[in-house]
């Protein structure tokens, strides 16, 4: 350490020179202090998003850094929410950072007494064979009575509410298409 | 009212909190003292399941004070419209409307219609077994809402004739008085008459007021009735389609309004046009003519039908076809969630997608879903961690409890990671129809995909794997429409590519600016008619995020995009008077601007631009142009606020006070003691406190908090919200604390004839108990977040409730049911089922 950083170090010399006689002012400021920085400082770049948790609609910035979400915050743009979050929105850096999240499929074979490895190619494409194989066994063509009824009762698809209209769109088309009909969301809850 | 909005809704609140800062008054009627309450210029607490009561109190002192919007009422509803002369009400048959059929334990509605009008067949036919018990007709379709003929035939704008919907609905509620509703909910004359007064003060020709709602109102076997109930008490005081009016349902997902738009429910396609059902529809001309109203915007649903067809299948769907109608599958029976657990307990159910959602925590009787997915033969849960639903077979409470055992259970479970809203772009529909775009922050790392992703490339296997197929089945999915562009190495499918799709486009392939220019010849494609309009021009309107200071109005018109039009307040022609000048300067919103010969204001007018006030409709008219000018609510064939139901539910064409279906007491009002019509579930998976046991002796409700989200899949998972709430938890009274010995802090037992839970147990003076028809009764409430896994975990308050569901919408009583609370932790193992036996059978014998 050079003289210059050994004396700055002690806060009397801080204080004399930046005349903070007192020594309540930036001269008390411990070294960690000083170095904190702000979480966005070295953000690469900045989105408009959307808080996912209740349907006021809050709306949030997302900081980024190398890939990586750093900050979220309220967006003062926005005519509903007008910079604020609640406790839940405010804490979405750890909804999308969880210690909890999970980045690999996980497989649990029939009767297995622990989950398993797999590819997720692997695994669409086993989840492929499965819709086509039950479809198929439990279709119905028609009623009793011979009407049409172009469908399947031997699947169901639940969960909406959290996703984006444009999911929502696909699994309703898709879903459709296949004839399952049993598909549900939040609505109930 | 059934709303904490300040815990629940705190960002939202902070405009009520403004609102009461600038003289408003704020009213909360709730079972709890919450935040809610303490911010509140009143708070009035009421026993939980009898705001029927209370707001049927609150019609009853319009009436009886003259308290309501004269010129409003005539001219905007349907209180002068004379109804059929064999139609009877609760009143004349001790709680049963007219057309009660006992053996199917169902109504048929047509003794409720408008004199000299027959019944239309809404929406698909009536099914033996299906209308009635689906909900079907109980207008989450297009059909649903409408009536045949336009015009009611017979009126009385004096509202005089002793059948007229106003003279009814007198009779109706003429014993919701003062004394009754203090009687029945457990507050005094002197509360509920303030509040009474305080919203007829406040409601008017300088005033309006909006009632505000949550799920407290929806989760009853009469959720639908409570909020007709309010319907009324709005359209009296003339609140409906005025700034400041209205009634606000605040909803806990942040797109679940988007999710029944274009919806993952069963029983509807895009923009709510009927699911087909079976049998009733020999082609496409009858099935859009059955849903078809002479009057209103409904008049159009062909034009809806069609374009939804080409948006799903291209080039496939022609004239000569009928644009693939025959490739949509048929329903007959309800196949929402509650009754779909219980065919795959049976095991007719053999695979089942979880995506975003927790039914093992969730869904009422939780266990019972826990129980169902181990029957199943495959499971595929998309989710940010590992939840509750994705892994009952290995740590989930019946493991514990010996009733499932790991190596037993068959089914096949597929863990998928998914991206969260910062890794996707998308739009969510909040609670006001607005479509708000995200942007992607970040890609998803590792296997985490978007639905979007999942869904496609799910999609495009299947295809690929059936390309050979012959069957007649594969067809739909084969000549479906889907081919969206991908980018990047994990090959995302474009998500603006998809609401292209949904906005639709013309036969030159350019994009749609309005649901007016949908035809019904095929020129026009579009996936949800009620979202045309949002990628106007080509440009992502949900995307607009002008800052709101630089917004013309308050209404901020260029944020984001609100559906239908971006109307920000739909029936806004209300906000004018019958000539279409404004009520009064102070609520000035919408207005026809004589000199320019159109309708103006603040907010994009719910109203043909260019038809006069005084516009009377033709004899031959139809659709929108059917609808009179002084009649703002277009939706309806008669353009009108329906104070009175004529079709529509499926119990009743108004409310009426009924106990829930777990309740300590009988009905004060009618021998019958609870909605007749409720959907019930006989089997014995799903047993039933039995009505006014001793053995269950408390009321119970269910919860959320500001900390946690639903069933905690997003926020247990939180190290700040786990740390902030990081206990189940039960609040009680001190005196219930005191008569079942409970510690503060320490632990307690709830138990119902289905499960018992444990909770720390929080004693607190916001549970006040209440004096109900001479009786005290202590109430108990519980946070519903908790569950078996996450960064805090504790017993699910779901597995206590069981399935008695409103019979329209198919939706749980879980914010008033019964229970009895014990000190100490819940039994272990094997000897938690035997606890919960054991308590029932000391409950047999319960009177009825």
């Amino acid at each position: 350490m050079s003289l210059t950083r050994l004396l700055e170090s002690w806060p009397l010399v801080r204080q004399v020179r930046e005349g903070d006689r007192l020594g309540v002012g930036k001269a008390a400021q411990s070294t960690r202090s000083r170095e904190l920085r702000p979480r966005i400082a070295d953000a690469d770049h900045v989105v408009q998003s959307v808080c996912p948790y209740c349907a006021v609609g809050c709306g949030q910035l997302v900081y980024a850094e190398a890939g990586n979400v750093v900050q979220i915050e309220g967006d003062p743009a926005s005519p509903i929410s007008r910079g604020r979050l609640c406790p839940k929105g405010s804490a979405s850096l750890g909804y999308a950072t969880s210690p909890l999240r999970e980045a690999k499929v996980k497989y649990r074979r029939p009767h297995g007494t622990e989950w398993e490895e797999l590819p997720l190619d692997r695994a669409m494409d086993m989840i492929a064979d499965r819709v086509i194989a039950t479809r198929r066994e439990t279709w119905q063509a028609e009623d009793d009575e011979g009407n049409p009824t172009r469908r399947t009762l031997g699947i169901a698809n639940l969960g909406g509410a959290t996703l984006d209209n444009e999911e929502n769109y696909l699994i309703k088309k898709l879903m459709t298409a296949l004839g399952i009909v049993q598909v549900e969301n939040q609505a109930r809850i | 009212m059934g709303s904490n909005m300040a815990e629940n809704h705190p960002v939202g609140f902070q405009w009520v909190m403004e609102a009461r800062e600038r003289g408003a008054k704020v009213i909360h009627v709730d079972p709890r003292f919450t935040r809610t309450s303490a911010m509140a210029t009143q708070w009035t607490g009421i026993r939980a399941g009898s705001d029927i009561a209370f707001l049927g109190g609150i019609v009853h002192y319009i009436l009886e004070h003259d308290r309501w919007f004269h010129d409003y009422v005539v001219n905007y509803t349907n209180a002068p419209v004379i109804v059929r002369d064999d139609f009877r009400d609760t009143e004349d048959l001790d709680g049963f409307f007219s057309g009660w059929n006992r053996d199917e334990q169902a109504y048929d509605p047509e003794t409720w219609q408008y004199e000299g009008m027959d019944m239309h067949a809404a929406a698909g036919g009536r099914e033996k077994g299906f209308t009635a018990k689906s909900g079907h007709a109980a207008g989450e379709g297009g059909g649903g809402s409408a009536l045949p003929h336009g015009e009611p035939p017979d009126e009385d704008p004096t509202l005089e004739h002793p059948r007229c919907v106003f003279q009814i609905l007198k009779r109706h509620f003429a014993r919701y008085t003062p004394e009754f509703v203090a009687k029945a909910c457990g507050c005094s004359v002197e509360e509920f008459v303030a509040v009474a007064d305080a919203l007829c003060d406040s409601s008017g020709r300088e005033r309006t007021s909006a009632i505000v709602y949550s799920v407290g109102w929806t989760q009853h076997t009469v959720g639908v009735q409570y909020i007709r109930t309010a319907a009324i008490v709005q359209l009296l005081l003339g609140n409906m389609g005025r700034p400041g009016g209205g009634i606000l349902a605040l909803r806990g997902h942040a797109s679940i309004q988007g999710s029944t738009d274009i919806p993952t429910l069963y029983d509807i396609l895009p923009g709510y046009l009927t699911m087909p059902h079976v049998g009733a529809y020999d082609d496409l001309a009858h099935y859009v003519d059955a849903n078809t109203s002479r009057a209103g915007w409904w008049g159009n649903f062909g034009s809806y039908a069609v374009s939804l067809l080409k948006a799903y299948w291209g080039e496939h769907a022609t004239k000569d076809n009928d644009f693939c109608f025959d490739y949509l599958p048929r329903i007959d029976q309800d196949n929402s969630i509650y009754k779909c657990v219980f065919d795959m307990f049976d095991g007719s159910v053999k695979g089942f997608f979880v995506v975003g959602e927790n039914p093992a925590v969730g869904s009422s009787h939780a266990k019972l879903h826990r129980l169902a997915m181990a029957k199943l033969d495959w499971l595929v849960v998309r989710d940010l961690v590992d939840i509750e639903s994705s892994s009952f077979w290995l740590d989930g409470p019946e493991i514990e409890t010996g009733e499932l055992e790991t190596k037993q259970i068959a089914t096949e479970v597929f863990f998928l990671p998914a991206a969260s809203h910062v890794e996707k772009d998308g739009s969510f529909t909040n609670t006001q129809r607005l479509l708000q775009w995200h942007f992607k922050a970040v890609d998803p790392k590792d296997d985490c995909r978007s639905e979007l992703w999942f869904y496609f490339h799910l999609g495009r296997l299947i295809r690929q794997k059936l390309a050979d197929a012959k069957d007649e089945r594969d067809r739909p999915i084969l000549e479906l429409t889907w081919d969206y562009p991908v980018a990047g190495d994990i090959e995302e499918p474009s998500a603006d590519a998809v609401l292209a799709e949904i906005n639709g486009w013309n036969a030159k392939h350019e994009p749609l600016s309005s649901y007016k220019e949908l035809e019904n010849d095929g020129s026009t494609a579009c996936g949800c008619w009620i979202y045309c309009g949002v990628r106007a021009e080509g440009v992502n309107q949900a995307a607009r995020k002008k800052p709101r200071w630089e917004q013309e109005h308050h209404t901020a018109l260029e944020w984001a995009w609100a559906w239908p039009a971006n109307r920000r307040i739909i029936y806004n022609r209300a906000s004018a008077d019958p000539d279409g000048k404004p009520w009064s300067e102070r609520k000035r919103y919408v207005w026809w601007d004589e000199a320019e010969e159109k309708w103006t204001g603040i907010d994009v007018p719910d109203f043909d631009e260019e038809k006069r006030p005084d516009y009377v409709p033709p004899d031959d008219a139809k659709g929108p142009a059917a609808i009179a000018g002084n009649h703002p609510f277009i939706m309806q064939a008669d353009g009108r606020g329906w104070l009175y139901a004529p079709h529509g539910l499926v119990d009743g064409p108004l409310p009426a006070h009924f106990e829930p279906d777990e309740s300590p007491f009988r009905n004060p009002l009618y021998g019958q003691r609870a909605n007749p019509a409720r959907q019930q579930f006989d089997r014995p998976e799903n047993p039933t406190n039995p009505a006014g046991s001793p053995a269950y002796p408390f009321v119970v409700t269910t919860y959320r908090l500001t900390e946690h989200h639903t069933a905690g899949g997003m926020s247990r998972s939180v190290p700040h919200l786990a740390e902030l709430q990081p206990a189940m938890f039960v609040e009680v009274h001190p005196e219930l604390a005191e008569l079942r010995q409970l510690e503060h802090g320490g632990w307690a037992t709830i138990v119902t004839t289905r499960a018992a839970i444990e909770a720390r147990v929080l004693v607190t003076d916001r549970m006040k108990p209440r004096m109900v028809d001479g009786r005290r009764i202590h109430q108990v409430g519980l946070p519903y977040h908790w569950g078996s896994k996450g960064l805090t975990t504790g017993d699910a308050a779901n597995d206590l409730s069981g399935l008695a569901l409103d019979p329209n919408v198919h939706i749980q009583e879980v914010k008033a049911f019964t229970c009895d609370v014990r000190p100490g932790r819940r039994p272990r193992g094997a000897d938690l089922p035997a606890f919960v036996e054991r308590v029932r059978r000391e409950a047999e014998g319960g009177d009825e």
